[in-house]
């Protein structure tokens, strides 16, 4: 532990005041005033650069920061009060609950410039998705930095050794990929290369365990696993939707498959609906990253370019509530879909009753999501009992949602037998803990 | 003092609901009723059933620790909010932690036995919901010795009664112990769910026992050795009763049949300095009802209903053998039992005790005695009980601090 305590006395995380990088920077000023406040620890600075361009950014970051440190030191008032218990001066849990903040905060140092990361040892990086950006960003740190530090990469779609070459940084930066929010979530896709010091490796498990994440290992392949999957699930998506056009409205054809995809196929929400949570102009991103390094594919949708180009572009706001994408939301729920043919929404009240009748009813052991992901015991029999429902059913709704589960599965399968997971497994975990899904996409409820 | 020289009647009794989780109108994010509300409702609540302010000679008001939840103190002060007729009377406000409540009662029966008053409105009330379970922790922990606050726990007071249980726990044995407050825990839920005011009203669990059997006491995040379901909850809440003499009862129009008396009192302090005297033993209750019994002239035997300070399930099972319903380690098969169920040889908290009715900690001792009038007044609606003609008498057992403050008073119907 006392390397890990070492490496973990400076550090800096870059793209600091970003959705993603905030939420690292909350998890690993956390981690760092934990081993501060051990005793071996006394009187050793603990310094976390809190990395990133915007002024605007790292004020909102230091709110957003202290905010959720404080529900931290409030879950966790139990075991301060034991890392606190010789200091005669704390005796309340409001006491101890406000120096646990200060002592977090204390440790983070918000900066403008690169050059805070030339003392580091590890480096989070957690900026764009734009390779040159990156290459630039890490190639500077190292060539400055003589630590030879460890570069851990939040990348979700360019591959490990890509950055590693174009950066020369011999081997010493892997993926950590965490999703979204990282405070919450917890999944991480751990993305190693060969190149990588065993040492390393060992870091980033330990470190995944103290974090108490679930670290499922990918392969070096652009998207990994997560991404890998959820591309071409959306894709597939916006394809059928696009098929359906020929029968119906474009608005109809939305509404039905983002209700296939989320009430038959017992999923947390609809395809259009996660790709407005992700955002359209992410998703969009990520599939022109990823979409080079596939052979015998193409990940890019003309539908996708068209949304952005009429500005629509889904995402979140700063306060976690939906902006509206493919889809528009009154209370984070969708009441209208967007119409790109008026420039508008339409309201889903106008067109849902024949929509539904088209797709026809649930099959009559349908339970919601909610349910049957929160069953436990019962929730594989539940689901045995659904899919042979759904095997049998002659509605529209079931045909699409089967073509919808057998690409799923698909895609799964596809991704163990070109090795960018080690086996079914690992693809399911990665889809029920970082995409909640009740079950992995890699199962035979349809066989 | 072995006889009381005056009757002193308790009448008029109202409950505002107990608000916290478990109520549907709930909601922390909200803004919801204050200090101000409750002792108004509550206050008037009484005022209508005696004819209003005008007959009421004195104010007496129980809370605990308004200053700290509320940033308020001087609570006498909000006696004549109640209503523009209680200007200028006398009024006292009252604090012994969750006993200040009873100490409202007592300060007003003594106001009575002195014929300084013949009618005293009192009032016990507690906003508890202001902060986060963490911090109200805090504010709790002021019913123990402050220099005590560092080595606690942060939960402090289930700190205080997790120790108190694993202490009977290593003397009679866990899975014995906790078949007992499982069944206590069953009782509050039932009893709760036929009391609208109540804060588990609304609880529809359907397997009370599962749901209990599935929280094992986890340390790590809460208390070695209880469970959540083992404590009462955060509650806003007040009650109110009126306090009469017989010329009280006669200036107010109350028939004794729409009263009850108090035939009986013992309020004992315990040194809050020291260490219980034994962690398995509720002395100071022990002692408390002792002397209330001896003073009625009655024995446990008498009793048709009891309301005893049940703030963790722990110390619902101790007051059974405080009181000798059981013997010293008994009192866990005295409750498996069924003994203290509503239909068990005497029942307890039948409408749901601190843990099902709820505990806004000032108040509690003004809300058991309300549920003791409207028991032996036949005004509990569905939670009523039968009274037994030959057991007559119902008790109030409220207790501050880690049994360190305890008012015990019995009552009977005021025409008995």
């Amino acid at each position: 532990m006392i390397i890990y305590d070492e490496k973990l006395q400076n550090v800096t995380v870059l793209g600091a005041a970003g959705k993603m990088g905030s939420g690292i920077l909350l998890l690993t000023a956390a981690e760092m005033a934990d081993l501060s406040l051990k005793p071996e620890n006394k009187g050793k600075t603990f310094c976390l650069n809190a990395m990133d361009v915007s002024q605007e950014g790292l004020a909102g970051l230091m709110k957003y920061l202290k905010d959720q440190v404080l529900k931290l030191a409030e879950k966790k008032t139990v075991a301060l009060r034991q890392i606190y218990r010789d200091r005669t001066d704390l005796i309340e849990n409001e006491d101890i609950i406000r120096e646990y903040v200060f002592d977090v905060m204390n440790i983070v140092r918000p900066v403008t410039t690169v050059e805070a990361a030339y003392n580091s040892t590890i480096i989070f990086e957690a900026v764009i998705e734009n390779l040159d950006l990156k290459k630039k960003l890490l190639s500077q740190i190292n060539e400055n930095n003589p630590t030879s530090p460890w570069f851990f990469s939040n990348t979700s779609s360019i591959p490990i050794h890509v950055l590693d070459e174009a950066a020369n940084l011999d081997g010493r930066i892997l993926g950590f990929h965490f999703y979204n929010p990282p405070a919450v979530q917890r999944l991480v896709e751990l993305i190693t290369t060969p190149k990588n010091p065993a040492e390393m490796v060992e870091f980033a498990k330990t470190y995944a365990k103290r974090l108490k994440k679930v670290l499922v290992p990918s392969n070096d392949f652009a998207g990994f696993i997560g991404n890998g999957h959820f591309m071409r699930d959306a894709l597939h998506g916006i394809h059928e939707a696009e098929r359906l056009t020929k029968e119906v409205p474009f608005v109809e054809a939305v509404y039905m498959l983002n209700k296939v995809s989320q009430d038959f196929l017992i999923r947390p929400m609809g395809i259009f609906q996660l790709i407005d949570y992700v955002g359209i102009e992410v998703v969009q991103f990520i599939m022109k990253v990823m979409n080079p390094y596939l052979k015998n594919e193409d990940l890019h949708s003309d539908l996708l370019d068209k949304m952005m180009s009429l500005g629509v572009k889904g995402g979140q706001r700063s306060d976690g509530s939906q902006k509206d994408g493919f889809l528009k939301y009154e209370k984070n729920k969708p009441v209208a879909v967007y119409d790109p043919d008026s420039k508008g929404y339409k309201q889903i009240s106008e067109f849902q009753v024949k929509c539904d009748e088209k797709l026809g009813p649930l099959p009559d052991s349908w339970k919601p999501w909610k349910v049957v992901n929160f069953s436990k015991d019962k929730k594989e029999s539940m689901l045995i009992n659904y899919f042979k429902e759904l095997k049998s059913g002659k509605t529209t709704g079931t045909e699409i949602a089967r073509k919808y589960h057998a690409r799923s599965n698909e895609i799964g399968n596809k991704l163990v037998i070109d090795k960018v997971a080690n086996n079914k497994e690992d693809v399911n975990t990665v889809m029920l803990t970082g995409f909640f899904h009740a079950y992995g996409p890699v199962n035979e409820y349809l066989s | 003092m072995s006889k009381l020289r005056r009757k002193i009647y308790m009448t008029a009794g109202y409950n505002t609901v107990s608000m916290g989780t478990g109520r549907k109108e709930f909601n922390p994010k909200k803004e919801r009723p204050g200090l101000e509300h409750y002792i108004k409702e509550a206050g008037q609540g009484t005022l209508k059933q005696i004819g209003g302010a005008k007959n009421v000679d004195e104010g007496a008001i129980g809370n605990f620790m308004a200053a700290r939840f509320n940033k308020q103190g001087h609570l006498a002060g909000f006696i004549p909010y109640i209503d523009e007729e209680l200007q200028w009377k006398p009024c006292t406000r009252t604090e012994g932690a969750c006993a200040s409540g009873a100490l409202a009662l007592m300060s007003g029966m003594k106001s009575v036995l002195a014929e300084t008053a013949e009618v005293v409105l009192t009032v016990g009330v507690e906003v508890q919901n202001t902060m986060k379970a963490i911090y109200g922790a805090d504010v709790l922990a002021g019913a123990g010795w402050f220099k005590n606050r560092k080595n606690g726990h942060a939960y402090f007071f289930p700190g205080q009664f997790s120790d108190r249980a694993k202490a009977y726990y290593d003397k009679y044995g866990m899975e014995y112990a906790r078949k007992g407050m499982r069944q206590w825990f069953i009782n509050a839920m039932e009893n709760a769910r036929l009391c609208p005011t109540a804060q588990e009203y609304e609880n529809k669990a359907a397997d009370l026992g599962a749901l209990y059997d599935g929280m094992i006491p986890n340390g790590k995040s809460f208390v070695d050795s209880l469970n959540v379901l083992d404590c009462s909850k955060v509650s806003d809440g007040a009650s109110a009763i009126a306090i009469m003499s017989e010329e009280g009862l006669k200036r107010c129009g109350i028939p004794k049949n729409e009263a009850v008396e108090v035939v009986g009192y013992g309020q004992v302090e315990r040194n809050i300095t020291k260490e219980p005297p034994d962690k398995t033993e509720l002395t100071t209750i022990k002692k408390a009802a002792h002397n209330a019994l001896e003073m009625a002239g009655i024995t446990i035997n008498d009793l048709a209903t009891i309301e005893v300070h049940d703030c963790f399930s722990i110390a619902g099972i101790l007051s059974t053998e405080a009181l000798g319903f059981a013997e010293p380690g008994k009192g866990a098969q005295f409750v498996a039992d069924k003994n203290t169920a509503r239909d068990g040889k005497i029942p307890i908290n039948t409408t749901g005790g601190l843990i099902g009715w709820g505990h806004p900690t000032g108040g509690t001792g003004v809300h058991q005695a309300v549920t003791i009038w409207e028991q032996l007044t036949g005004k509990a609606g569905a939670a009523q009980i039968n009274i037994p003609s030959d057991r007559p008498y119902g008790m109030t057992i409220n207790m501050g601090g880690d049994d360190v403050t305890v008012v015990a008073i019995i009552y009977k119907r005021g025409d008995l």
